[in-house]
Order: structure tokens, then sequence, then C-alpha cells
């Protein structure tokens, strides 16, 4: 057998030697050429190779060794103003206690005076005794309770729109509902005729309490055809006839934004936010706003206290025009303190009071507000400065000290409010 | 003794032949991986187990698939025709020109398929989520796009869904007690941030009281779970990171980690072995292209997502830290919520003083979102001072040795019925694997009428075919409970042929539980 695979083996040579003799120069030297080539090759690939894993075993573990992560964190200086948190003793409501001392709110966004409303404590406390506090779940799993069904239902009818949508945490509701409709693809220019195109604006904004034109931006928005995502934290419960925010304020028919989206943290004096609009938009956010799906529900004493106070709301109307007028009050109040500009429209329940004059670094800015808030404090007047996180913001607003105006504000209260921040500005800056 | 990957799911083990199922174990103190801490490693048996998908079900789940789709294409042809009515919302007639909001594959699947078992979802209940609840009945005259309530109640379903491990969801006892006395006193919302005028002297107490359950120096409160995480990980890591994430981490982990702008890496589902190597290769090579050294590496600084896993594991309840013996101070950031064994909601960081004060500067959470409600906070307290004992009594202990005991009894049952059940033998989250389907609705559908409420996932939360049924165990759950579930398991599990383990049980005699030992032996 092994003698028979040796003579076949001789004979394919012989073959070959004799193809090598036969055939033509050219040929032969092609040949050549290639294998030359090949052998080169062959080579200079071990070299890059080599350069690859130039590094040994023991080299890897001396970098390992000698790798050191950044710490965690960069320390915070002990002084640093938002560090040190004003503590509040006993609840937050038109009189609070700031650091053991007793003053007069104007920092909490309390603007109808719903957080100590008799009723609205009731129907949480009845909700509490029939659910617990927690749900245990989110809205897919047995997380959705006949309270939410209901609030999300009174929503919607009171802001006229087909559907509302509730979401735990009012931080939350604007972050999960815009990514629900827009990927990461949709800056790209290439892809310009299908990307989808959005204008978000707030309705009054928080932090230069001005209002954002609607009407004009109505017009854009034909025009363009881009879709509005309307923010309405601050003017949810506050513009308007009946408190339904900058449509009603502007007389604008609500069919026209495409989704309306507000806390319930401010004048609804509960926890968390809603969206707002037509079924057609957001009905998609019960699958994909991460907020809504991947997160346990409200708990249910707070639904309870939304639509509580949502009853009050609608029973009174008048409480809207009461805190307009307190507003307008306090603005020209405030105006002709020197040293400090009063930044905001009239009629915002939020205003802010910036220094005219910069001294020159932020820094330096906030300290000096400090000490003027610090001297409202001790003479019962309770204020706070505007927070940002600084390295976040893409234009940061000059630091300011924001005023609260509630309707649980008497007049009285509101007049010594100014004079005191007239004394504070003076004694501080001058 | 190697630790077993996970199975693939297509049923295809050829080259390993006989070992199908991935059972490990091993006696205590065995080296299984590189985790050098304490002198040890594990010191129990670790068993989890992942049983292969059988092959027969594998190809007979793609097929049901397969045909969903084609029909699904057959209806929205129908429907594009206007053969069938149109059911669901469209768009405004003055925005017809507008570039599309949605595109049409997306909701394909939910036009087709979601929306055939969607009754399945979103069950509304009308008392507290206790271990029994009462649910509103709701019918469906057009195959799910509609629901109409039909007013009545169904009441004391045996509840497997909600996440109550140790059952404090009540509407009576000292928690709910305090909880109302606080929100008569505090009113309920509080309408300013912490950094403002938002932070009560209930705040300050909570968070000195979860450090000290926790055994760290500090501990930060926030008032979503969810957003904890998505707001504090791009706050703790930026750009020139890396960080390093489970398969299977969960959505408010992926976001936080995408929004940071980090580099993000994925590691098999629980290897080590693949987790180390990245690490190895990570810090030699560095950044890629620049190859810069990395500035923080975020699984070196252990980031421990612990949501469902505190008060729930660990003979004292603090969590997987507690379950292992291990010290609480070598994790850097240990997270988790207050939703599930707490009763409440809301989230929480601990971690070293720096690092707690660093967030409570830098965090957005603290600089833009409203504090937490106060009776949730009094309910939060009451409840991780019973899980330690200090309110005077041994509820919270008796809690956690019965959510521990409750776990084992029910996964053994159900394996001996022949259920192919996923997990670590101490999870008291247990998933019963479905595949098909149609299972998935007729499961939950089937168990609701005999009185017991189930969760079931598919698609998108699971792989394609590995759709399934989650219980989550209570320590409100009595043994009684227990016994009828697993009765009406095994009758549906019959009637759907849901039994599809090749590998039975030896039943084991009930033995009453010991505290001091672990392990379970197998004959």
């Amino acid at each position: 057998m092994a003698a028979m695979a040796g003579v076949g083996q001789q004979w394919v040579l012989v073959e070959m030697v004799q193809a090598f003799y036969e055939a033509p120069a050219y040929h032969l030297i092609l040949e050549g050429i290639l294998i030359l080539w090949i052998i080169r090759l062959l080579f200079s690939k071990t070299y890059k190779l080599q350069e690859r894993s130039d590094l040994t075993l023991k080299e890897k573990e001396e970098l390992i060794e000698e790798w050191q992560p950044e710490p965690l964190v960069p320390p915070v200086p002990k002084d640093h103003p938002a560090l040190n948190y004003n503590i509040v003793s006993g609840p937050p409501t038109h009189i609070i206690t700031v650091n053991g001392k007793e003053c007069i709110n104007f920092a909490s966004f309390n603007f109808l005076g719903l957080l100590n409303n008799e009723k609205v404590k009731s129907a949480a406390q009845s909700s509490l005794k029939k659910y617990g506090v927690g749900t245990c779940g989110p809205r897919g799993f047995y997380g959705t309770f006949d309270v939410h069904l209901e609030l999300e239902e009174r929503l919607a009818k009171f802001m006229r729109t087909e559907e509302a949508i509730i979401y735990s945490y009012g931080f939350a509701t604007i972050a999960s509902a815009i990514p629900a409709y827009s990927k990461r693809g949709d800056i790209n220019p290439r892809k310009a005729r299908v990307t989808r195109r959005f204008i978000v604006v707030e309705g009054l904004y928080m932090n230069r309490g001005d209002i954002c034109p609607l009407p004009e931006l109505i017009k854009l928005k034909y025009k363009y055809k881009v879709r509005i995502f309307l923010e309405e934290s601050l003017s949810f419960g506050v513009l308007g006839q009946h408190g339904r925010g900058i449509t009603e304020h502007f007389g604008i028919n609500i069919d026209d934004i495409d989704l309306i989206s507000a806390n319930m943290e401010n004048s609804l004096a509960s926890i968390g936010g809603f969206c707002c609009g037509r079924s057609f938009i957001i009905d998609h956010q019960r699958l994909s706003g991460q907020g809504y799906c991947f997160s346990a529900s409200l708990p249910p004493l707070l639904a309870a206290a939304a639509i509580e106070a949502l009853n009050i709301m609608e029973d009174n109307p008048d409480i809207f025009q009461t805190l307009r007028a307190k507003c307008e009050r306090i603005h020209k109040a405030l105006q002709g303190i020197s040293g400090l500009k009063v930044v905001g429209e009239s009629f915002s329940p939020a205003l802010h009071l910036q220094l005219e004059e910069s001294c020159g670094s932020r820094e330096n800015d906030v300290k000096l507000l400090k000490r003027v808030v610090d001297y409202c404090m001790n003479s019962g007047i309770a204020l706070t400065q505007a927070r940002y996180l600084e390295k976040e913001e893409k234009c940061l607003p000059p630091p300011s000290i924001r005023v609260v105006i509630t309707v649980e504000q008497t007049e009285q209260e509101l007049d010594k409010a100014a004079s005191l921040l007239k004394e504070a500005a003076q004694s501080v800056l001058n | 003794m190697e630790l077993h990957e996970r199975p693939r799911a297509n049923g295809c083990g050829g080259a390993r032949g006989a070992l199908r199922n991935g059972f490990v174990r091993g006696p205590p103190g065995t080296q299984i991986n590189h985790i050098v801490h304490n002198g040890g490693l594990y010191k129990r048996p670790f068993n989890e187990a992942f049983e292969e998908t059988p092959m027969l079900v594998a190809v007979l789940t793609y097929v049901g698939y397969g045909v969903l789709t084609l029909f699904g294409y057959l209806r929205d042809f129908m429907r594009q025709w206007k053969i069938e009515k149109c059911q669901n919302a469209t768009e405004r007639e003055e925005q017809k020109d507008f570039v599309p909001l949605y595109q049409d594959f997306e909701n394909f699947y939910n036009r087709n398929l979601y929306m055939r078992i969607r009754d399945s979802w979103n069950r509304p209940i009308c008392s507290v989520p206790g271990a029994k609840v009462d649910m509103m009945e709701r019918v469906s005259h057009d195959y799910n796009w509609t629901f109409t309530y039909t007013g009545r109640v169904i009441k004391d379903i045996i509840n497997m869904g909600s996440y109550n491990y140790l059952g404090f969801a009540q509407k009576t006892g000292a928690c709910q007690e305090a909880a109302a006395k606080v929100l008569s006193q505090y009113g309920a919302g509080v309408c300013s941030t912490r950094q403002e005028m938002g932070n009560l002297d209930k705040h300050e107490e909570l968070e000195k009281l979860v450090a000290r359950f926790l055994g760290v120096e500090s501990a930060m409160a926030y008032g979503m779970g969810f957003a904890t995480n998505s707001m504090n990980i791009p706050a703790l890591v930026g750009k020139g990171c890396l960080i390093l994430s489970d398969e299977l981490n969960h959505a408010s982990l992926v976001l936080g980690a995408r929004l940071s702008g980090a580099t993000i890496r994925i590691f098999k589902h629980n290897n080590m072995q693949s987790l180390e190597k990245l690490l190895k290769d990570a810090i030699v090579h560095g950044q890629p292209r620049t190859r810069r050294p990395w500035k923080k590496i975020l699984i070196l600084y252990l980031y421990l997502d612990e949501a469902h896993s505190i008060g729930a594991l660990g003979p004292s309840g603090r969590g997987v830290v507690d379950y292992f013996g291990l010290d609480p101070e070598d994790v850097d950031v240990m997270m988790g919520t207050f939703t599930k064994s707490f009763g409440a909601a809301g989230g929480y960081i601990g971690g070293k003083k720096e690092l707690i004060d660093y967030l409570r500067t830098y965090s957005h959470s603290a600089a833009y979102a409203t504090s937490m409600s106060p009776p949730v906070v009094e309910q939060i307290i009451t409840s991780v001072k019973c899980i330690m004992g200090e309110d005077g009594t041994t509820i919270g202990r008796a809690r956690v040795q019965q959510l521990a005991e409750n776990t084992r009894y029910f996964r053994r049952r159900l394996k001996e019925m022949g259920f192919i059940i996923y997990g670590n033998e101490d999870s008291p989250v247990v998933p019963l694997m479905l595949y098909m389907p149609a299972k998935i609705g007729a499961f939950g559908r089937e168990m609701l009428k005999r009185n017991i409420g189930v969760v079931v996932v598919g698609f998108p939360a699971t792989p394609i075919i590995e759709s399934r049924a989650r219980f989550c165990l209570s320590a409100a759950h009595t043994k009684e409970m227990l016994d009828t579930a697993l009765k009406e398991i095994n009758e549906v599990g019959d009637l759907l042929q849901l039994k599809y383990s090749r590998r039975r049980l030896v039943p084991l005699l009930d033995r009453p539980f010991d505290e001091t030992t672990y392990e379970e032996t197998e004959d």
C-alpha cells in the first residue's frame, strides 16, 4: 500500500518536472515573481503581528498595576452654596420654619395655596386608608389603579383634549415624552426629508419669567411643518381665565398644539406630571415612554390629592384672577429697588431679582445675593436663590433671587416683602 | 469547577452533547472566579439554572410568530384597502402633510401582535396591592381595541404580580398610621426642589436612617427610582470614561449610561470571565483610537443597582451585599429603590460622604426636581425601622424569613411539576417559561379565570422566543395561598402543555426552614 503510494507520488513529481520544462518562459517568470511576493508578504506579516502584541504579559500586568483612575468624584468645597441646604421643619406652607426661624414663604411654588388645604388632605387620607402608600409596580403590571384612570380622565376633560397620561415624577414627564418621539438619527441632515421636526417651548419660562409668543409659533408651525411641544409647568393653573394655561390665555385652539406637558407639583400641590393631547400622540407614550413603562406608578394618595385640587380649581375660577392681581401688585412694588432689577412678566407668579451690575464673577454675585436673602430671612421673609447646575445649562441665566407669589399671601405681606427687599438691597449693596 | 455560560436559546446544544442544563454547584468556598475578597470567594453555593430551550419548542415558537406576521400583513393590507375598518387613532387632517410621526414598522408589532393580547397588561385594580387584590372587570367587544368597564369588581385575586416582597403594601398597621399623621401635618406635596426650599427635616431623617441601614457613610434619597439611575450616572461619569454594563441591565441604567456620554461596553450576563477580559483589554489599550488611559471605569468603581434585592435578599434584608456576606464599604455606589420592598416610592444612593456631597451639589434631581412627598418618606422610615427591628417588634425579621421560605418552597414545587424555571434558587422573582406567543395570552387569561393574577412578558422585554410568566413572591403570601396558586398553575400547565422540562427533580421531604444552613442537597 505504501509502496503504491510512493510510486504514485513519484509519478506526480515526474509530471510536475515535465510540466516545468515544457512551460513557456514568461509563465515561469511570472510564477517566480508571484512566489517571491508571497514569501515577502509572509515575512512582513509576522513583523506586523509582532508590533501589535508587543506587550508581554508582564508588561500588561504592570500597566494594570499602575493605572490609577480619577477619583470617583472630585471633592466639593465645604462652602459651596448648593451644598448646605436650608432645613425646613414642618410643612412648607404659607408660614414656614426655615433653619429654626419662622418666615412668610415666598419661595415654594405653591401658587394656589393648595398645599395646606383641608379638603385636599382629607381626600389623600381616605385614599391612604384604602390603598396604602405605594403601588408596588409599573402601570403595565398591576400598578394601574382606578384613581390613576380617574385623574387622567379629569385632566383630559379639564384641558379639553382627548387624552392625558400621568407620570410619577415631574422631571421624568418631559424627559420621557420627547425621546419617545425622536430618535438619535433625527438630527441627520442626509435624512432631512424624513426627520421629524419639533419645537419645544415653555409656556412660562421658569428661568426668566417671560411668556412664549404662542400665536407666532403656531403660524411658524404650519409654514414649516413642525410640531409643537409645550411645557406648561408654571403656566398650568396660573394663566388663562380658568387656569388652563397659555392656550387659554391666548385663545388658541388646543388641537393646534401637539403635546402639552406639565407637572403637578406647582399649582396642583401634588407630585408627578402629565402630558395631554390627541390620542394619536399620547397613546404612543404608553408603550414607549421610558418613565411610564419602566417605573412604578404614582402613589394613589398623591393622585387623589391632585383630583381634589382639580375640583377646587374648577369650583373657584376666580382664584386665578386674584393671583394675577397680587402678581401685578408686587411687580409694581419691586420696581425701583436700587441695585436689583425685576425680570419677568407682570402676571408671572415667579419673578427673578437680578443684580443690576454684576461684581465681575458669578461666585461673588452669588455670595452677594446670599447676603440679601439672609437679611430677609432673618426678618421673616423666606426667599431662595434660583439654583442651576452650572455645567449643564446651555445659556446659564445670571444669578438671581426667586420671588414666588401665592394666593395665600395677604396684601400687607406683599408690601412687607417689597419694603424688606428694598431695605436689604440698601444695606447689602450700597 | 467552571461557571457554565448561559446556553444559547436556539436549542442547538450540539457540541456539548449530553450536558444540557447549566447547573452550578460547588461546596462552600469553591474557587469559582477571580473576585478576591474577604479572603474567600463565594461562601455559599451559588445555585443558578438556565435550562436550555427544547428544540421542538423553539421551532414551533418561530412558526407561531411567522404565522402571526403573515396574518399581520394580510390585515394591514385589508385595512389599507378599506376592507376592514381602521381602529387606531390617526393624524389630524390639517397636519396630514407633515413628516409622519411614527414609522410604520414600529407600529406593526403594536397593531398586530400586541393588540391581540393587550388585556393581559394594564389591568386596573381598586384595592391595596397586597397578597390579595381586587380588580375592576373590563371587557372588550372589538378584540381589545377599546375596553369598557362593566362596573363589577373581581374580589380577592391572589396577587403574584406586584413587587411587594416584604408585604409592606398595607392599608392598616404602624406604617400606614404614621404616614397618615405626617400627611395631616405636612400635606401631600412639597412644591420646591431640594436645593431651594424643599429640604424638609423628614428628608434629613430618612437619609441618615438609610445610611445606617445599608452600613455606609451617607445616603441621598430621590423621588423616583428610574430617575435616580438616569440622572446620577451622568453626574458621575462623562466623556473619556468607560462603563462596563451587564447585558441584561435595566432600562434606567442603560439610559443613564447613554446620557452620560461615556463609552459603553457590554459583558455577558453574570459571566465574570467576559468581564475580566474586557477590563484587561480596556486598561492595556486605553481609549479607542487615542490610546489615552481611561479616566474612570465604572465597574471598577462598582455601581450596584439593588432595586429589587434590597429588603428581599439576605438574612437581615439588607440586599445582595448581605446575602453574600460582603462588606458594604467595598461597593462604591450602592443604589436601590423604595418601591419594591418598602411599599413606597423613590430611590436612593449610598456611599462615602464625598460621593454624596458631590451628588447633593451636582445632581439633576437635587437642583431641578421636586423633593419627595412627606407621607411617602414617613412610610419608608417606618418600614426600614421595622426591618431593622428598631420599632421594638420582630415583624421585620419574621417577614424576611417568611419570604425566603416562600421562595424556596414555591420554586421547588414548580420544578417538581416539570416547568422550566430560570434563575437563582433564592430569588423571589420566579420566571416560568412559556415560549409560544399564543400561550402568553392564554396563560394570563386562564389564571385570571381561576382568580390568580400573574404577569406575563414577551418581546421586546425578553428575547423573541423566550416569553415568560413572572411570579413575584411576597412575605404576605401564606402557605395556603401558595398551595392554591400551585394547584391552579399545575392545572393550567397541563391544559396549555407548559411542562417542558426534561429534568425532573426528585421531590424532597418537606423540611422546616433552618436558618443556619443555606444549601439543599439533591440526590
